[in-house]
């Protein structure tokens, strides 16, 4: 083992210390320049150089800093869904920030430093690996959380999140702690050849410690009952950063999850009666309490609940295919939840405005093509085919048909149906309602406009064709 | 051809919102051109073989198997020619009574053809569910943008029933699959490979009731018709006809084309059931609308209680009651179809569909009159008239069957003539007693044009049925073969599985 960093090394983490680097950039800019014009467009040029180093790193499966990193694919395919939501997040920032009047380098700059978090849970192969990425993260999303200064909601949603996050952080460092001691190393595939070598030699201690690994990430992942912070913290930030740590946080939360329970503990399953009802808890709340929520925020937060819901079924799956719905729901997810997200910030053109769900009323005469967009997303969040969103709970649920877990699955599309009723109560309210109140005409967003159609249009383009990402998932999981 | 409404739908986004006439007319010629393409299928049909015709099949999604596979044969092809045919009347007919959101209301339309076509014509499970899901988009704008007062509760009732029925039909695909994988190692979602594997029973019973679900609510059958009510009369007129004409067949033709042949024995094991629950909707359809004082959901019932009919033939398994069920499919939504047009000429110009509120409007609109006459008596079953075919053959197949059917079922017949001649005579014969009515002109040269070409079907299929039935008689025999010949195999095994419990216990003593 040798201490020092090899060139390899370097090469290897590359993806992540363009984003470091860019963000250090982005702090310097934002200090000395006065024109705040030109930092969004750093910040994309890193994001865009981090995401082409990935794209050279495909199929190339190698280790950094002595196994404590894999670049794997799959680790690389969750770099490109880190890269693509936080490269919307941009889109859909700048337009709110200057408006809101809170436009600053920091901004930028601690939303690369959050990926950079990401991108190290997503590849740690050593349980302290992913802790570090995963403080890195929370403790980016809680000053961003609370970016809005002036805004007592954002500073109250993000001292919510901080407490609640650093008792979830406990529990993570007590399972981590645990498994140690159960199984005397802290690297995944060492654990993984402790249990399968000698079993259940602390059956309590393993116990526990995976529950409360369940519980760290359960927090994250905003799984039932861990998901109290979630409605609050969504609606108190500033939007963009409800985009962003809606999919961001989700993902990397799954992208470590996936990895420590499948890898680490695969050949041990007792925690998967755990999930089962978890999954199911977590989809039914969610569901079930979406319904008679009136602000829009609020809504998406629980459909974000549920959406872990589903995804949870996958890990219950516990097969390949229920890996490769995993994937696929979370790509499919960036693009319909940004996409939604893009629209409550079209119409909230002062920043916070026009969050109830009346205000959605008679958009669809006043404008069409914003209002056909969000009636897309809202398709796709509820799983009418031909959307990514359909596709997406079509391979988690037959995942789990095939798996045998039928009931989840019968319960899974219970609660699509439920979900139908108030994502299209919004479709209804646009298109079958007549507006209330008088929605200005807001001024050109080029980027805002810019990102929604990237995201409607692969919205479609996935539910039509995935065959392509299907294929990239394929590579994921003949590699591993 | 399936997407050529598609592309129609494509192009009226591209144009201006304003030039209404240009879009009708656009909307239009598409709609024709794609029924002169179904006219093509029609004649160039070889009806001397069952297998699929016309076959198109392009790998789509390729990890699971999943093909872009299309084909249709003789039960299909009637539901083709009558989506494309009622699509034509439905454009033309909406012509004066949409007026605002002219474009949207067009592309749905299209949209909505293309969805309907593509569920008929799909062979694959995954590509069939895809549509099936899909379509139900444009109609709940239909109804929902363009409906009456109440559209919005009947738009979100329409949509929630039908996708309960639905998910459940997808977990079944999606179990039916890996069934597939397990026995025979090939991963495909293929209908026509689907169709060789034999399922245990035990399966079966669940997948059929998955199925059998998801199409009851679209037929509807009897315990979960409450969304059709709703829905047909807040549905603008066009959409009901589409809605009655072919939307609702979308349920039978699953059942034809998925539940028999791929759950035979079980269907066979619940044909009593949904015989009864068949004549149940007869009469209960027929009943209800005796009571209605709206015209058209007393045509909303009545469709309850000639879809009943339908599915009493379908479950008779004999050819005569399949045959009936499929004509009387198509001749439902021909009369039905129409009878929702003339109810909505009248409303276009009286603005109310209360039976109270007219009365002796025959001596103002005498055109009207007879129209509305020949369609009324189609719907009841005149011989001669298309309605008496279907719904003679399906008296004889139930006869066949069990003879308390048919008992039952010929009650229904009496009480659709006393229903909907009574309707006839309070709306048309009498006093002219609302001053309202005076003024009434009668049918516009447009309105002629739409009415005519049903009015002429209805007489071509009530006199000379056989061009139709031929073509469908070679399919409908070889689905009768696929239920009947699983069936006896399934017997012989249960034989063979009790010879061999006797034989287990002679040698035991």
């Amino acid at each position: 083992m040798t201490t020092a960093v090899s060139q390899l090394d370097l090469y290897m983490m590359a993806p992540a210390f363009i984003l470091v680097a860019t963000s250090i950039i982005l702090l310097l800019f934002g200090a000395f320049q006065k024109g705040k014009k030109g930092l969004p467009y750093i910040c994309l040029l890193g994001i865009l150089l981090s995401f082409i180093v990935s794209v050279m790193l495909w199929n190339s499966r190698g280790y950094a800093f002595s196994k404590m990193i894999a670049v794997d694919n799959y680790s690389l395919f969750f770099h490109f869904i880190f890269l693509i939501a936080t490269g919307l997040s941009v889109l859909i920032s700048t337009d709110y920030l200057r408006v809101r009047g809170i436009e600053s380098g920091e901004y930028y700059a601690l939303l690369l430093l959050t990926v950079f978090g990401m991108i190290l849970m997503a590849s740690g192969l050593n349980l302290i690996i992913i802790f570090l990425g995963l403080e890195i993260l929370s403790l980016s999303l809680y000053i961003l959380t609370g970016f809005d200064r002036g805004e007592i909601r954002s500073i109250e949603s993000s001292m919510k999140y901080f407490l609640l996050g650093a008792f979830a952080t406990g529990f993570l460092l007590y399972g981590i702690a645990l498994v140690y001691g159960a199984s005397g190393s802290l690297r995944l595939d060492e654990i993984a050849r402790f249990i399968k070598n000698n079993g259940m030699s602390h059956p309590l201690m393993f116990f526990m410690g995976t529950g409360l690994l369940i519980v760290g990430f359960g927090f994250k992942i905003a799984s039932v009952p861990f998901h109290v912070w979630t409605p609050d913290v969504y609606e108190g930030a500033p939007t963009p950063v409800t985009a962003f740590m809606s999919i961001g946080a989700k993902a990397a939360g799954f992208a470590a999850f996936v990895r420590i329970l499948m890898f680490a503990f695969g050949t041990e399953v007792h925690w998967v009666p755990l999930l089962w009802v978890l999954s199911a808890l977590t989809m039914t709340l969610g569901n079930v309490v979406a319904i008679s929520q009136t602000n829009i925020k609020r809504m998406l937060a629980y459909s974000a609940i549920a959406h872990t819901g589903y995804l949870l079924i996958g890990m219950v799956a516990k097969s390949s295919l229920g890996l490769h719905g995993i994937l696929f729901y979370l790509l499919a997810y960036t693009f319909m939840n940004i996409g939604a997200f893009t629209v409550v910030i079209f119409l909230g053109k002062n920043g916070e405005e026009n969050l109830n769900l009346e205000d959605y009323c008679g958009l669809g005469s006043k404008k069409p093509l914003l209002a056909g967009a969000m009636a897309i997303f809202m398709f796709s969040l509820s799983g009418i085919p031909p959307t990514a969103g359909f596709m997406g709970k079509f391979y988690l649920f037959s995942a789990a048909i095939k798996e045998g877990y039928i009931w989840l699955a019968v319960l899974g599309v219970m609660n699509s149906l439920i979900s139908v009723y108030y994502y299209l109560r919004i479709v209804v309210l646009m298109y079958m309602k007549e507006s209330v109140k008088e929605i200005g005409q807001p001024s050109l967003y080029l980027n805002l406009i810019c990102a929604l159609l990237i995201t409607s249009f692969v919205t479609l383009y996935l539910g039509l064709f995935p065959s392509f990402s299907l294929s990239l998932i394929q590579q994921v999981f003949m590699v591993l | 051809m399936l997407f050529l409404p598609l592309i129609g739908a494509a192009i009226l986004l591209l144009i201006n919102r304003e030039k209404k006439g240009l879009i009708q007319w656009v909307c239009f010629a598409f709609t024709l051109s794609d029924f002169f393409l179904s006219l093509f299928l029609f004649i160039f049909f070889d009806a001397t073989t069952h297998e699929m015709q016309f076959v198109e099949k392009i790998p789509w999604i390729k990890g699971f198997g999943i093909s872009y596979h299309l084909g249709i044969d003789g039960i299909s092809l009637f539901l083709v020619l009558l989506t494309t045919f009622l699509s034509v009347l439905a454009v033309l007919s909406s012509f004066k009574a949409i007026n605002e959101k002219v474009k949207e209301y067009m592309v749905f339309m299209l949209l909505l053809e293309t969805g309907m076509l593509g569920v008929f014509m799909a062979l694959d499970l995954f590509l069939f569910f895809i549509f099936w899901e899909a379509m139900l988009i444009p109609m709940y704008f239909l109804i929902g943008v363009f409906g009456g007062q109440r559209k919005v509760y009947a738009a979100v009732k329409f949509i929630i029933y039908t996708m309960a029925g639905s998910t459940l039909m997808l977990i079944a695909i999606v179990f039916l699959y890996y069934f597939h994988l397990n026995t025979t190692g090939e991963a495909t979602f293929d209908l026509m490979k689907l169709y060789q594997i034999s399922i245990p029973l035990k399966y079966q019973i669940w997948l059929f009731l998955a199925f059998a679900l998801s199409f009851s609510i679209k037929v509807p059958l009897f315990p979960f018709h409450t969304w059709l009510p709703d829905a047909h009369v807040e549905a603008p007129t066009a959409g009901s006809v589409i809605l009655a004409g072919v939307l609702l067949k979308m349920g039978i033709y699953g059942f034809l084309r998925f539940c028999l042949p791929l759950f035979p024995v079980a269907s066979m094991k619940f044909a009593p059931l949904f015989a009864i629950l068949g004549i149940i909707g007869i009469i209960y359809g027929a009943l209800v609308a005796m009571m209605q004082e709206d015209i058209k959901s007393l045509v909303a019932y009545s469709s309850v209680s000639h879809l009943g009919f339908v599915i009493l033939g379908v479950f008779t398994f004999n050819l005569q009651g399949l045959q009936g069920g499929v004509i009387q499919m198509i001749n439902h939504g021909i009369s039905t179809g129409a009878l929702f047009l003339v109810v909505g000429m009248l409303y276009e110009r009286r603005h109310t569909r209360m039976i109270k509120d007219f009365g002796g409007i025959s001596k103002q609109m005498p055109l009207f009159a007879v129209c509305f006459m020949i369609v009324s008596l189609s719907s009841l079953a005149l011989p001669g008239l298309n309605g008496f075919v279907g719904e003679f053959l399906i008296l004889v197949g139930a006869f066949k069957a069990k003879k308390l059917y048919a008992v039952f079922a010929a009650l229904g017949v009496i009480l659709s003539a006393i229903y909907l001649l009574w309707m006839y005579q309070r709306v048309m014969f009498g006093e002219l007693k609302n001053p309202e009515n005076k003024g009434l002109k009668d049918l516009s040269a447009r309105e002629v044009v739409v009415l005519v070409p049903l009015l002429v079907m209805i007489f071509v299929i009530g006199i000379y049925p056989h061009p139709f039935l031929s073509r469908m008689e070679v399919s409908i025999a070889h689905l009768l073969s696929q239920v009947n010949k699983v069936e006896r195999v399934a017997v012989i095994d249960h034989n063979a599985n009790k010879r061999y419990d006797n034989l287990l216990k002679r040698m035991e003593k």
